[in-house]
């Protein structure tokens, strides 16, 4: 517990405290009244509404077309799963501006449903929806899907037996205890689409604006900091509000559950309903997340010339044609994993402390510290950046030109993920078998060992590949961190974008592409870490 | 059992072996920190900047050789976040030297006291309308225009002449062509903002109709004449130009961009194979005037090294580096263009500006003025 309050303090409540009062404390006191006088503005009302509703639109929306896939991924085995488990998270690692280019090519001018039905969507809020589905399509097919995997079918069964028809058994047996997972999935795409940034500005066009992009201009680019504390209190309220909401609806839902191991649940499907479920997984995926991907790969490919890799050759060189960097843009990929490496650590080990603890007691303090970790998500990067900035400034925390800093900012994001996929698991483990143990002789470490982990293993590993997929694609935070002879892919993407030509266009495509590799790969390996099948049963 | 072990070892070392390789992979150029440059003698001179600062490692290394300092340079976000964190961190600044102030941002810069005045060696060699303050806490170090760049092949299939001055854009022949930047967000979008205001003055009114002339009289006949406006330069550039590369695959059809004078010659510089002539043009009328600086930071740990990094910004050197790299131009005297731009470049003549005092005062309200008007 101590860690993580301590890392949480440090790292996020303290800069973020700072820089709020900077903006709120001038000679004369506490300007409380700026509160007032901001929100009295009515453009602040409005993007206030848009910026909440378009979430929740985005949230339903990714629900609706992720559950069923989140079902398919945990209960049926058909080839190519884990391949394709690994592929949905890709659009997580993505940076926006790339994530922008790849759903213009879908819904934009010219794009696949223009050319297919004579739709087009690019400035319309069905595209920001939609992008936002896209982008968090890995959230809930990895929390309810990893779940859902490990619970038991023979209860559902033995509900069956006793008489309940197909649709009751489910809504008995399996929706309760699939809730929490739920929640929380819904939980975290609310975070994410309600400060959302890139997805916004690049398919909304200028018309629509989320509160993270005023709180950006107000504090990067007209340095208004007393406006920009009022919004980010103004976020802190809402997403407080959404936590409330959802502390009450999982309290007392997370109860002990009979896990067992995912590889004995899934099954070949059977019979027309299962193959069509499937089936039609399969296109929404295809769609909706393979073809932008499949955009950028083109393009990527399409060297002058005629097709080929023309762009990749193009970035092993330093200063390719002009010396946009100190180093080949390909050494961005060992920037970029080591990085997402020491991120992955902190975040497990400042997550998994957390979640030991919070699972272990209850209360109000614990609910209190369980909402606290969530709130990173809600809150804009560049307060945190910014916050970092005035606060990590004296020896020995002089942080603010040092490495570790981009880890910490990243490990911040992934840390919700983490408590949130191991939460249910743990919460879930009987208590009575860490009796039994603890009755047998083994210390509390021992009884962890032996009893928890091999039941959250699994969970350990999707938060893992959460943790480490938020570091690869994190750009908000490491943009103000500056590491310019250590850039990170997003970063580099971002800044071959930034130029004019042919060579570098080409080149963005292509990094964007290894990018995708690297996630995919990374989280394929994750994926076989799995231990031997017969360790960690009961 | 043993897996989780075997598992948990490997992260933690895999934890560790990245703290240590990060450690070094700056090789003499990092310390993992600041702290060890605290002592005067340093021999580290750090450079804060935006993204898009770049030389290239020949002509640094010739000043790091000449000088004996390491130059660390750190990048922070674009222009305009650059700069607010460095008033953030007043006092106690990353770096000993700031480049990157342009003359949209130039009077908060000093007006927040960033700077320490200091008159470089060979700011004679700077062109004299460039030197804007006359205390020298700032320093010129380039310039460069924001334009109106147009498809040489789309005008030249239609048989139209491609427009040249601001008035041109908003005639019928041209309407529907032209894709510009958010105002709000993006510094060309910003600037050709800043232009029209530079060319048409502010009318003086403050409400947000089209009324009593000026530049948002003159917004109002773009917007009628089917301006539109997408979120930065990017996506102008790269999806909606149809005459960049980006464009072209991204079957973009707006022939007119807010971008740069320098953008034709880039494009040429990263064809592959370079065509023999630009694909695309500047409205050399609609262009607006950016001069960036450089300033030797207050509480500077090293302040000596500053200096002398200053110098050598302005130096024939650098300045002969910086169009390659930057894509800008430079500021003194006898500096040699690269053909590329000799070649495929432009001059702009008369470019509109708008001084710096003004900008400082006005740009929330223009902004907002403008987007009423621009984003519906």
């Amino acid at each position: 517990m101590a860690v993580p309050l301590a890392f949480f303090g440090l790292f996020f409540a303290y800069p973020v405290a700072a820089i709020v009062g900077r903006g709120l404390k001038t000679g004369e006191g506490w300007q409380f009244g700026r509160i007032g006088e901001v929100l009295a503005q009515p453009d602040i009302a409005d993007v206030l509404w848009f910026t909440t509703w378009q979430a929740l639109a985005s949230t339903a929306l990714t629900l609706i077309v992720a559950l069923p896939g989140a079902y398919v991924f945990a209960r049926f085995s058909f080839p190519g799963k884990q391949l394709l488990r690994a592929l949905v998270t890709v659009p997580f690692v993505l940076p926006t501006v790339v994530v922008g280019t790849a759903f213009l090519a879908l819904v934009g001018r010219g794009g696949l449903l223009d050319e297919v039905w004579g739709v087009r969507l690019d400035t319309t809020v069905w595209a920001i929806l939609l992008a936002h589905v896209f982008f968090n399509y890995a959230v809930v097919v990895r929390t309810v899907g990893g779940l859902w995997a490990q619970l038991d079918p023979r209860q559902e069964e033995a509900a069956r037996v006793l008489g309940a028809g197909r649709f009751a058994a489910w809504r008995r047996v399996t929706l309760p205890a699939l809730a929490p997972a739920v929640a929380a999935a819904a939980l975290m795409v609310f975070l994410f689409t309600f400060s959302s940034f890139g997805v916004v500005q690049i398919l909304g066009g200028p018309s629509y604006a989320t509160l993270e992009v005023e709180v950006y201009r107000q504090t990067a680019q007209l340095l208004d900091l007393p406006t920009a504390a009022v919004l980010t209190l103004v976020q802190f309220a809402a997403v407080g509000v959404i936590l409330g909401v959802h502390a009450w609806t999982v309290r007392r839902r997370e109860t002990a559950l009979r896990l067992v191991d995912p590889a004995r649940t899934a099954h070949p499907p059977r019979g027309w309903a299962q193959r069509g479920l499937l089936g039609g997984v399969l296109l929404t995926v295809a769609l909706l997340i393979v073809a932008p991907l499949a955009v950028l790969v083109e393009r990527s490919l399409d060297a002058p010339g005629g097709y080929g890799f023309g762009f990749y050759r193009a970035l092993q060189e330093a200063g390719a044609g002009g010396g946009t960097f100190l180093v080949p843009p390909l050494e961005a990929v060992w920037n970029s994993l080591q990085y997402a490496l020491a991120a992955t650590g902190i975040a497990l080990a400042v997550g998994g402390l957390a979640a030991a603890a919070l699972a272990r007691r209850a209360g109000r303090f614990v609910r209190g510290f369980d909402a606290l970790l969530m709130l990173p998500l809600g809150v804009s990067a560049v307060t945190v950046g910014f916050g970092f900035l005035i606060t990590l400034d004296r020896p020995p925390l002089d942080l603010r030109t040092s490495w570790i800093l981009v880890p910490l900012a990243q490990a911040l994001v992934g840390v919700p993920f983490v408590v949130r996929t191991m939460l249910p698991v743990l919460r879930a483990v009987d208590g009575r078998l860490r009796e039994a143990a603890a009755v047998l002789g083994a210390s509390p470490l021992r009884v962890w060992r032996e009893v928890d982990l091999p039941l959250v293993r699994r969970a350990v590993l999707i938060a893992a590949g959460f943790a480490f997929a938020v570091s690869l694609g994190e750009f908000g935070a490491t943009v103000f961190i500056a590491r310019p002879d250590h850039p990170t892919l997003p970063v580099a993407v971002a800044r071959l974008l930034g130029r004019a030509g042919e060579m570098n266009y080409g080149q963005a495509m292509a990094l964007s592409t290894i990018l995708m590799l690297v996630c995919a790969v990374s989280l394929l390996v994750l994926e076989r870490l799995r231990p031997d099948k017969t360790s960690g049963e009961f | 059992m043993s897996t989780t072990k075997k598992i948990a070892g490997a992260a933690l070392a895999a934890a560790l072996g990245v703290g240590t390789l990060t450690a070094c992979g700056g090789g003499s150029k990092d310390e993992g920190g600041a702290a060890a440059s605290g002592s005067p003698k340093s021999k580290t001179v750090t450079l804060v900047s935006h993204d898009s600062f770049n030389v290239s490692e020949p002509v640094l290394k010739e000043f790091e050789q000449q000088s004996g300092y390491t130059v660390k340079v750190l990048k922070s976000g674009d222009a305009g976040a650059a700069l607010n964190q460095e008033i953030l961190t007043k006092g106690s600044p990353r770096g000993d030297v700031f480049f990157g102030v342009d003359n949209t941002l130039l009077s908060r810069a000093l007006d927040n006291g960033i700077f320490t005045p200091y008159e470089a060696k060979g700011l004679a060699e700077v062109k004299p309308e460039f030197v804007l303050d006359r205390q020298h806490r700032v320093t010129p170090v380039d310039s460069g225009d924001i334009c109106v760049n147009y498809d040489k092949a789309y005008f030249a299939d239609k048989k139209i002449a491609p427009p040249q001055t601001l008035d041109d854009l908003v005639k019928p022949e041209y309407k529907n062509l032209l894709v510009t930047e958010n105002a709000a967000t993006s510094s060309p979008g910003l600037g050709f903002l800043l232009a029209s205001v530079g060319k048409y003055g502010d009318g003086g009114t403050s409400q947000g109709e089209a009324s009593g002339g000026g530049w948002k009289e003159y917004w109002s006949k773009l917007k009628a004449n089917g301006v539109e406006v997408v979120d930065g330069w990017e996506q102008a550039y790269n999806e909606r130009f149809s005459g960049s590369a980006g464009g072209k695959k991204a079957k973009g059809d707006r022939p007119l961009v807010v971008s740069y004078a320098s953008s034709p010659p880039v494009e040429v510089l990263y064809g592959e194979p370079q065509p023999a002539e630009a694909p695309t043009g500047v409205a050399t009328g609609t262009c607006f005037r950016q001069v960036e600086f450089a300033g030797l930071l207050k509480g500077a740990k090293n302040e000596e090294g500053g200096k002398a990094l200053i110098d050598f910004l302005i130096g024939k050197k650098f300045q002969e580096d910086m169009p390659l790299q930057m894509f800008v131009n430079p500021v003194v005297k006898d500096a040699k263009l690269p053909e590329v731009f000799t070649k495929h470049g432009v001059v702009v003549e008369k470019p509109e500006n708008v001084a710096p005092e003004a900008i400082a005062k006005n740009r929330d309200q223009w902004v907002k003025a403008w987007s009423s008007i621009v984003v519906k």
